[in-house]
């Protein structure tokens, strides 16, 4: 095996593109991204990059012991997969189920590598 | 479950180990250790007579090993499954396998745990998932509370409702002499106090204690010649649906909607025939899903089911009746004091808490981030 999924999945990221696995046998989404189909336990797994809008399926505000408070959510991708995630830009106590979002790359920095972050959908569509 | 027999096995013996903050220098094999030789006492059985041990903790990696060397017994059977919370009403379903096949003849399940002594943090390593941990979820809460999101959203449960459970808790910890807390508890205090993550406030989560216990289980044979009146198992059922919440199918459904199914199939017995309910209780939102999925009531209803008192103690359905995770002992995988309540119970041994005639108790268990579900009926005599 040349690259693992994650970092297959992790040079997208780099590249500022949201990637997810596609299962031809079970004709859905895949994610997290795996050497293995959850739905068929087939291994041929394709790659595609999500268009980067989705909805807020679940949202929750995280109350640390020092710091500000902030948004954990899972987020629909209209593409058919899941994730958790985190919505900016918006008061985190602000953040609504049935939200329409998009996706940004949260820009590395020191061991944390980039990751998927997501903002209001300014159209909604 | 498939393959296995109705009353094929009984809870002969149940016990508490210390609970709450434990002496200094006692660790998770000394709980489970003390645990075994009280509840064989309670059986009065020898701990050599102790031929299947099923144990789990997160602060021994061969957990098993070190609990046959500290009792000095060599187990036929052995299992050290670990699900999470409801490691133990798996357990019971694979003593009860074990005892019907003739591997064993006297199964102890135990477990131990030290984590107010030695911190969380030290005492359930976090793993590091690179598809959640940059967002520094508040595990398990910030899991909990997404689903509680998802509950509030859909159904319109309220927090007043939530809060509802961690008072009636309270109310039946109040009279657990065994119970960490000892103060009475009101909807507004619980609404007012810290936020963890939102919906949650500190008093919707459980507590952090140390503890462990253990129960002793044989064949029905066995089990008619000892001290105590035999509790049969009478039905077992499990589901896994994730691991993590992320990959949760529907945050308001959870796996005991088929783990009750199977256990209720099993038994013979369904939701109306339950005295005792006994839920895993790690937050206020657990009780409402897992009375919904258990059927006690129907989807959506349980943030009114709950209201005006329904399951505290002068209530109509007597749930988590030793003051459960939120108020009695949580060390962190909670499912074996479910059990110990259980039996209690359908022996009357609960004193003022004690709920009258019961014959009947389920034990749900839940484990991880509500990914591993494990439901246990149990009877007495007069069920078989």
């Amino acid at each position: 095996m040349e690259a693992s999924p994650l970092a297959v999945y992790q040079s997208h990221l780099d590249k500022g593109e949201l990637a997810y696995q596609w299962s031809p046998v079970a004709s859905r989404a895949v994610f997290y991204p795996r050497l293995v189909c959850p739905y068929s336990g087939s291994t041929h797994l394709e790659w595609r990059v999500a268009s980067g809008l989705g909805t807020v399926y679940a949202t929750t505000v995280t109350h640390p012991a020092q710091g500000e408070p902030y948004n954990v959510a899972l987020i629909d991708c209209d593409e058919g997969f899941r994730l958790m995630s985190r919505v900016e830009e918006i008061d985190p106590m602000q953040v609504r189920i049935g939200m329409r979002v998009r996706f940004r790359v949260h820009a590395a920095e020191g061991d944390q590598l980039a990751y998927p972050v997501f903002v209001p959908a300014e159209d909604g569509r | 479950m498939t393959g296995l027999k109705r009353g094929g096995a009984a809870i002969v013996g149940a016990a508490e180990s210390d609970l709450g903050q434990v002496a200094d220098g006692l660790n998770p094999i000394d709980l489970m250790a003390q645990g075994i030789a009280r509840a064989a006492e309670d059986a009065g059985i020898r701990v050599r007579d102790i031929d299947g041990l099923l144990c789990a903790t997160t602060q021994s990696r061969t957990s098993g090993l070190n609990l046959s060397e500290y009792l000095g017994i060599s187990p036929k059977f052995i299992d050290t499954t670990i699900l999470g919370g409801s490691s133990f009403m798996f357990h019971v379903a694979h003593a009860v396998a074990a005892l019907q096949l003739g591997l064993c003849e006297v199964a102890a399940i135990a477990y131990g745990s030290t984590q107010r002594t030695v911190g969380r943090r030290q005492a359930s390593v976090r793993e590091v998932n690179p598809f959640e941990t940059p967002y520094r979820p508040f595990l398990p809460s910030t899991a909990y509370a997404l689903a509680a999101s998802r509950h509030m959203h859909e159904f319109g449960t309220t927090r007043e409702q939530l809060a509802e459970i961690a008072v009636a808790a309270r109310q039946w910890a109040l009279m657990n002499p065994a119970a960490w807390e000892k103060k009475p508890l009101t909807v507004d205090e619980v609404l007012n106090a810290r936020m963890v993550s939102y919906p949650f406030t500190v008093r919707d989560i459980c507590l952090v204690t140390d503890g462990g216990g253990a129960i002793i289980l044989t064949t029905p044979d066995r089990a008619r010649s000892l001290k105590k009146p035999p509790i049969y198992v009478l039905g077992c059922g499990s589901a896994i649906t994730h691991a993590n919440i992320s990959s949760m199918p529907d945050l308001t459904v959870t796996g005991a909607l088929a783990s009750g199914k199977e256990a209720y199939a099993m038994a013979g017995l369904g939701p109306k025939d339950i005295d005792v309910v006994e839920l895993y209780d790690a937050f206020t939102i657990n009780t409402i899903l897992f009375l919904e999925d258990l059927g006690f009531c129907a989807k959506g209803e349980g943030g009114a089911f709950v209201s005006g008192g329904r399951i505290a103690p002068a209530g109509e359905l007597p749930v988590n009746t030793n003051g459960g995770g939120l108020s009695y002992c949580h060390p962190g995988m909670y499912g074996l004091f479910l059990l110990i309540e259980a039996v209690r119970q359908l022996r009357g041994e609960c004193g003022a808490r004690q709920v009258k005639d019961a014959e009947t108790a389920i034990a749900h268990g839940n484990g991880g981030v509500l990914s591993s579900q494990s439901t246990v009926i149990l009877g007495t005599a007069a069920t078989l």
